[in-house]
């Protein structure tokens, strides 16, 4: 665990709640609740109320959290576009209640647990992570959730668990770019599944995650549950999971089964490792002018470097 | 056309042509680049680039297919335009993005094709850029300077291969714009091969004559 004390970040510089994103979800459940108390608040959307966590002073990073506004509009979640603006401007056609993840596989208590239900599995704390994106852009994001470890614990992975595969929702409905588009043409084949060794699962930096910035998470940052692997890229991190299965054999990702040749299972954060087609080194905080240097496992390397001791990061990029 | 048609028409495009900056500008202005305003603008800037290229390279197979020639008058003023988008499109990679860090970027053209290629394209440009005028027309007469400049369907295939291979996968936009760029192509090629047999038939047409 880590003993060095990080100075705080300010909290003057996370931008103030704002239920902004989900203007209309909040319009819509406040009529509701006026007019049918009950039913709303069965149904409403919980995202952008505030959520209470404790802030783990353990995991803080020194520099500056990005502006809220920014890590709810400049968002990669292909289930709703590959543009960066899409999730934001789409992520209200996402329902994150009722929601279930179904845990499963080489355990010896599978169980489906109802989302509300994780939120009450675990003390929530706070963590700041800086999230790096595979594109070379970084931000540092104030997560809200509790490590994934404690969950996996109680479904107890039996010996012939090595990895951890993470499905999430798939619903044309609710994920319009899941939609067939024109001569069937799709990003990616859906839907999207995610994998990390138990070891890494098990890892005290990843974080199940629930919320941000002291609110429940945002539809477009992955609501209403997520996983943060903060010394991976970005894409690693899976969103709106229905699904998590423990298998004996490495899960096949999305990204991988889409170019094999640029993003591999482990896709740790390197800047000795070029994506084939730009450079890793260096990458652009946003909110930021000029580059930074890239530090290795995404500055988590005191934590996470034993888990590849030996293993040649070029070849399992 | 009457000379102050042709004054309006260039006015016109000029705006017309300036227009994106003005945007760009007003939303710099206003904040409104995004979370990622280098990114944006390059991006933005490129795009520009690319859509005053393929209406310069467009405005012979229009004049091809529907026989609409006064827009050849406007090729010069839109190349000169895509020329200094694409300038503006580098100044920025160069100068904001690395940040004069040399190294990487030479690194980066070396390493990255699609840098590779962009860097190629635009140098091609250059000398298309300087030949533009009508004083080096006469200088390289008229075939020469013809010649030269059929460099422009070079550039645009380097162009759609830039665009092809930044490109993250899932984006349908390059695609259309190579498609775009080929069906033009496909234009002129058509169109050469349609001339070439037709001076081949009045050759042979002249010739018949004389064996009879």
């Amino acid at each position: 665990m880590l003993i060095k004390r990080a100075p705080m970040f300010k909290a003057s510089e996370i931008t103030d709640l704002k239920l902004y994103c989900n203007r209309r979800e909040f319009m819509v459940g406040a009529a509701a609740l006026a007019l049918f108390p009950t039913v709303a608040a069965a149904t409403s959307t919980p995202s952008g109320q505030p959520l209470k966590a404790t802030r783990n002073p353990a995991f803080n990073n020194s520099d500056a959290a990005t502006k809220f506004e920014s890590a709810t509009t400049y968002n990669n979640f292909y289930e709703f576009g590959v543009n960066k603006e899409d999730p934001a401007r789409l992520a209200h056609t996402l329902r994150p209640r009722p929601w279930t993840v179904q845990v499963d596989g080489h355990v010896a208590k599978p169980k489906t647990y109802d989302v509300n239900d994780l939120l009450r599995l675990s003390p929530l704390e706070e963590r700041v992570y800086a999230l790096r994106c595979v594109e070379g852009w970084s931000m540092v994001i104030p997560w809200i959730g509790f490590p994934l470890a404690s969950l996996l614990k109680r479904v107890e992975p039996t010996g012939q668990a090595k990895f951890v595969e993470f499905t999430t929702l798939l619903d044309p409905e609710q994920f319009p770019a899941q939609r067939k588009g024109l001569l069937n043409f799709s990003s990616l084949d859906w839907p999207y599944v995610e994998g990390l060794r138990l070891d890494e699962a098990m890892h005290p930096l990843t974080l199940l995650t629930v919320g941000m910035y002291g609110q429940v998470l945002p539809n477009q940052n992955g609501a209403p549950i997520r996983v943060v692997v903060p010394w991976k890229y970005g894409f690693k991190s899976a969103k709106s999971i229905v699904r998590i299965r423990l298998v004996s054999d490495q899960p096949k990702t999305a990204w991988e089964k889409a170019q094999p040749q640029e993003y591999g299972f482990y896709s740790n954060v390197n800047p000795m490792v070029d994506h084939p087609r730009w450079s890793q080194a260096s990458e652009r905080r946003i909110g930021e002018f000029l580059r930074r240097k890239t530090p290795m496992f995404n500055g988590y390397a005191d934590q996470v470097g034993s888990l590849y001791a030996g293993m040649d990061l070029r070849k399992y990029f | 056309m009457s000379r102050r048609a042709r004054i309006l028409l260039k006015s016109v495009v000029w705006i017309l042509c300036l227009l994106p900056l003005v945007v760009l500008g007003y939303r710099a202005a206003t904040g409104d680049l995004g979370a990622n305003p280098i990114s944006f603008v390059t991006n933005w800037l490129g795009q520009w680039t690319f859509r005053l290229l393929l209406l310069t390279v467009a405005l012979t197979p229009i004049r091809v297919l529907f026989g609409i020639s006064w827009p050849i008058s406007l090729r010069r003023l839109l190349g000169l335009f895509a020329f200094s988008y694409a300038c503006l499109h580098f100044s920025i990679w160069i100068l904001v993005d690395h940040f004069f860090n040399w190294d990487q970027m030479i690194a980066d053209i070396v390493k990255r094709r699609y840098i590779t290629v962009g860097m190629l394209a635009l140098t091609l440009l250059v000398p298309l850029a300087v030949t533009s005028t009508n004083a080096m027309v006469r200088r390289l007469g008229g075939a020469a300077w013809r010649r030269l400049h059929r460099l422009v369907y070079v550039v645009g295939v380097l162009a759609a291969l830039h665009f092809l291979w930044l490109a993250k996968k899932g984006r349908i936009d390059p695609y259309v714009y190579a498609a775009i760029l080929s069906l033009l192509l496909g234009i002129r090629l058509w169109d050469a091969v349609r001339r070439a047999l037709r001076k081949r038939r009045h050759e042979q047409a002249a010739k018949e004559p004389a064996l009879a």
